[in-house]
């Protein structure tokens, strides 16, 4: 049968249909970007929607905070990104995150200063990642299973810390985090803003599409995605990576903790339920395949964006009741993956 | 000679999962047993029912042993449902709706039953009929459903947590035949209909194949498409099942609370069962003591009287441990030591 040829054929080229394929090459357009660049459009076309709908969306402070209030899942959604893209999965960011700024804060609060409480809160997301690195890569648990595990630990030791509301000292130095700055002041207030926290997910962004796009690493990461034996054939370091794409995550979730907790000044032992699904749904929304090997992080801040968009129209319109939120994030992730196989239509 | 085939047998034993299930769960009764030597005593009250801590663990253990029965069957097929959370708040919302509206006799609890398992029916085969006909991964759509089926729950109950009378419906949940709780003779009916439904005949065969290798089992002229969709209505109905065990306790639906996250735990007990999530081999009674393990560590956090939050992080321990003990770099040094016994006996 040609199904086998096909397959050997289609290797280097994401498993979609030849001939949108094709239609792509002939028009100079890199496939793999299409299901990225499908999402882009589709935010630009939310923007300008709701600009039309609502007004004053299209505007600088609805803008950068739109940016500001959603650094923290823009990172969350890059350091999925490495997993997935392994074709791994982390259930467990939401907890960490939970863990992480409950500690933080209770140790701002115990005296520590900033500077040391941030440190010991990535360190913490740090410790998580590698403990399900460990578990998958030196006892041969599945992903899912590991980070569920983890996922348990983390959101059980937060509940031990505490069940109520922490919130950081007033005067406390890492509310400063979280602080936006005005850079343009606009007439009234449209001003445009950007805060450290916003710095930080700009940071992780650049450097993460740099590893992934320009280093050894990168390139192992991808390939790990699309076939591991294949990778370990080739001689890449596949178990070393592995074991770094859980570390980048933890260590990712554990930033992200500190971004949102310095925003929002509280923290909880519930913050962060169903986070990970949600980071899962703008990774996939980016148009980064679930079983890995093709997607970019700019798709997941894309996803994120769209996801964080998302609630600021529902709460512009008004009219939508609390209770449909949900449905509608359901429905949103559904036409996303409905779209990108019309647009490029995966071949079975 | 009989050494070494008792050694076998013995290892042959300890590299079936479902054994340390069970040890897991004896070892937890064991400790409560040791704080409270009668914490295993049943009695049978003057009511007429039995009382005592085995039969509450077998009462909350229903309904999750309902959806980790479908939830075997869809790992089986090399998929996963992450929606039986959501299946089973709205298979609570509309029968405690119908209830309500209901003239509490047993025909408005059998017309409320019936009603909430055809819903369920419904959100299953929109998961089945995604995953085998339009081709998404079970997980994102599973994901979907999840997320529009809690909000599909508040949209019926309007947000409200809708609390119901009807005494029939109530027996279901409460009720005691013979001393023994209803909803567990239930459960077990519906858990050996299953097997004997699944292994009696070719269908568990059939599951299996799929699971193993979509390709082969399709060109063996296998049905696919049917069987998956078939396995997700299964699957959803038996949330719906869930559900209506779920609150027919306290007949109340809590739209936001009921069935929350307990995919993950369904997930974790058809893995300590030991199907793995990549497919094919599936046991049903492995499932089963999955079941009961999480019931029983859930009644021995609280009975130890640590805080029910905390409960993730014990589970996280079972879940590592049992984890390990199956992991092949684990039982190789196990392995080796088992070897080195008979000589140390030798020389003592």
């Amino acid at each position: 049968m040609t199904t086998t040829i096909e397959h050997a054929q289609a290797a280097p080229t994401p498993p979609w249909h030849r001939r949108a394929i094709e239609r792509a090459r002939r028009r100079g357009i890199d496939v793999r970007t299409l299901p990225t660049g499908a999402a882009g459009i589709i935010l630009a076309v939310m923007l300008v929607y709701g600009e039309i709908a609502y007004g004053q969306v299209l505007q600088a402070s609805t803008l950068s905070n739109l940016l500001i209030n959603n650094a923290h899942f823009v990172i969350l959604a890059v350091g999925l990104s490495f997993v997935i893209l392994a074709g791994g999965i982390d259930l467990s960011v939401g907890a960490v995150i939970a863990v992480s700024s409950v500690a933080g804060v209770m140790l701002v609060g115990a005296g520590w200063p900033t500077p040391l409480a941030i440190a010991a809160m990535i360190g913490i997301g740090t410790a998580f990642g590698t403990a399900s690195g460990v578990l998958v890569q030196h006892f041969g648990v599945q992903p899912f299973i590991a980070t569920l595990a983890m996922m348990f630990l983390a959101r059980g030791l937060a509940s031990m810390l505490s069940t109520t509301p922490q919130r950081l000292p007033d005067d406390s130095s890492f509310r400063l985090l979280g602080e936006p700055w005005k850079l343009i002041d606009g007439p009234r207030v449209n001003d445009l803003m950007a805060s450290a926290g916003l710095v930080v997910a700009v940071v992780v962004v650049v450097v993460a599409a740099i590893v992934l796009q320009r280093t050894r690493f990168g390139r192992t990461v991808y390939a790990i995605g699309g076939s591991e034996s294949s990778a370990a054939l080739m001689g890449l370091r596949v178990p070393r990576t592995k074991l770094a794409i859980y570390v980048i995550s933890g260590t990712l979730a554990g930033v992200a903790a500190v971004v949102y907790t310095a925003r929002l000044g509280t923290a909880q032992n519930i913050t962060g339920m169903g986070w990970e699904l949600t980071a899962i749904a703008a990774v996939v929304i980016g148009g980064t395949l679930l079983t890995g090997g093709y997607g970019y992080v700019v798709g997941s801040v894309i996803g994120a964006l769209v996801l964080g968009l998302m609630t600021v129209l529902i709460t512009r319109d008004g009219g939508v009741p609390p209770e449909m939120t949900t449905i509608i994030t359901g429905g949103i992730l559904f036409v996303f993956v409905m779209l990108q196989r019309a647009v490029v239509r995966r071949r079975r | 000679m009989t050494a070494t085939t008792t050694r076998e047998r013995l290892g042959a034993l300890a590299s079936t999962p479902l054994v340390w299930g069970l040890v897991a769960i004896v070892v937890l009764l064991a400790i409560n047993s040791l704080r409270d030597p009668g914490y295993l005593g049943v009695e049978l009250a003057e009511s007429g029912r039995l009382t005592g801590n085995p039969i509450d663990i077998l009462r909350t253990a229903a309904p999750l042993l309902m959806i980790a029965l479908g939830m075997t069957l869809v790992v089986a097929t090399g998929g996963i449902d992450l929606s039986v959370g959501s299946a089973m708040v709205i298979g609570g919302a509309v029968s405690m709706e119908m209830l309500q509206a209901g003239d509490g006799s047993v025909g408005s609890a059998m017309a409320a039953l019936g009603m909430a398992l055809l819903i369920t029916a419904v959100l299953g085969a929109i998961n089945g009929l995604l995953v085998a006909f339009v081709g998404l991964q079970p997980f994102i759509t599973t994901l979907v459903t999840m997320l529009a089926g809690r909000g599909l729950a508040k949209v019926i109950t309007e947000g409200q947590n809708t609390s119901a009378s009807n005494e029939a419906f109530r027996w279901i949940a409460n009720g005691t035949v013979l001393g023994a709780p209803v909803v567990f003779l239930i459960a077990l009916a519906i858990l050996v209909i299953v097997v004997v439904l699944v292994r009696t005949t070719a269908l568990g065969m059939l599951i299996e194949s799929i699971g193993i290798d979509p390709k082969a089992s399709r060109m063996a002229g296998i049905d696919r498409r049917s069987l998956l969709v078939a396995v997700y209505v299964i699957s959803g109905v038996l949330g719906g099942v869930a559900g209506v065990f779920a609150t027919g306790s306290v007949m109340t639906v809590d739209v936001s609370n009921t069935g929350l996250l307990l995919e993950l735990d369904a997930i974790l007990a058809v893995v300590v069962g030991g199907t793995a999530l990549t497919g094919g081999r599936f046991s049903l009674a492995g499932a089963a003591i999955g079941a009961l393990l999480i019931a029983t560590l859930d009644k021995t956090v609280v009975f130890l009287g640590v805080s029910s939050a905390a409960t993730p992080a014990f589970k996280a321990v079972v879940i590592v441990a049992l984890c390990l003990l199956q992991s092949a770099t684990i039982r190789e040094r196990l392995s080796r030591v088992r070897l080195r016994a008979p000589r140390r006996e030798v020389t003592a």
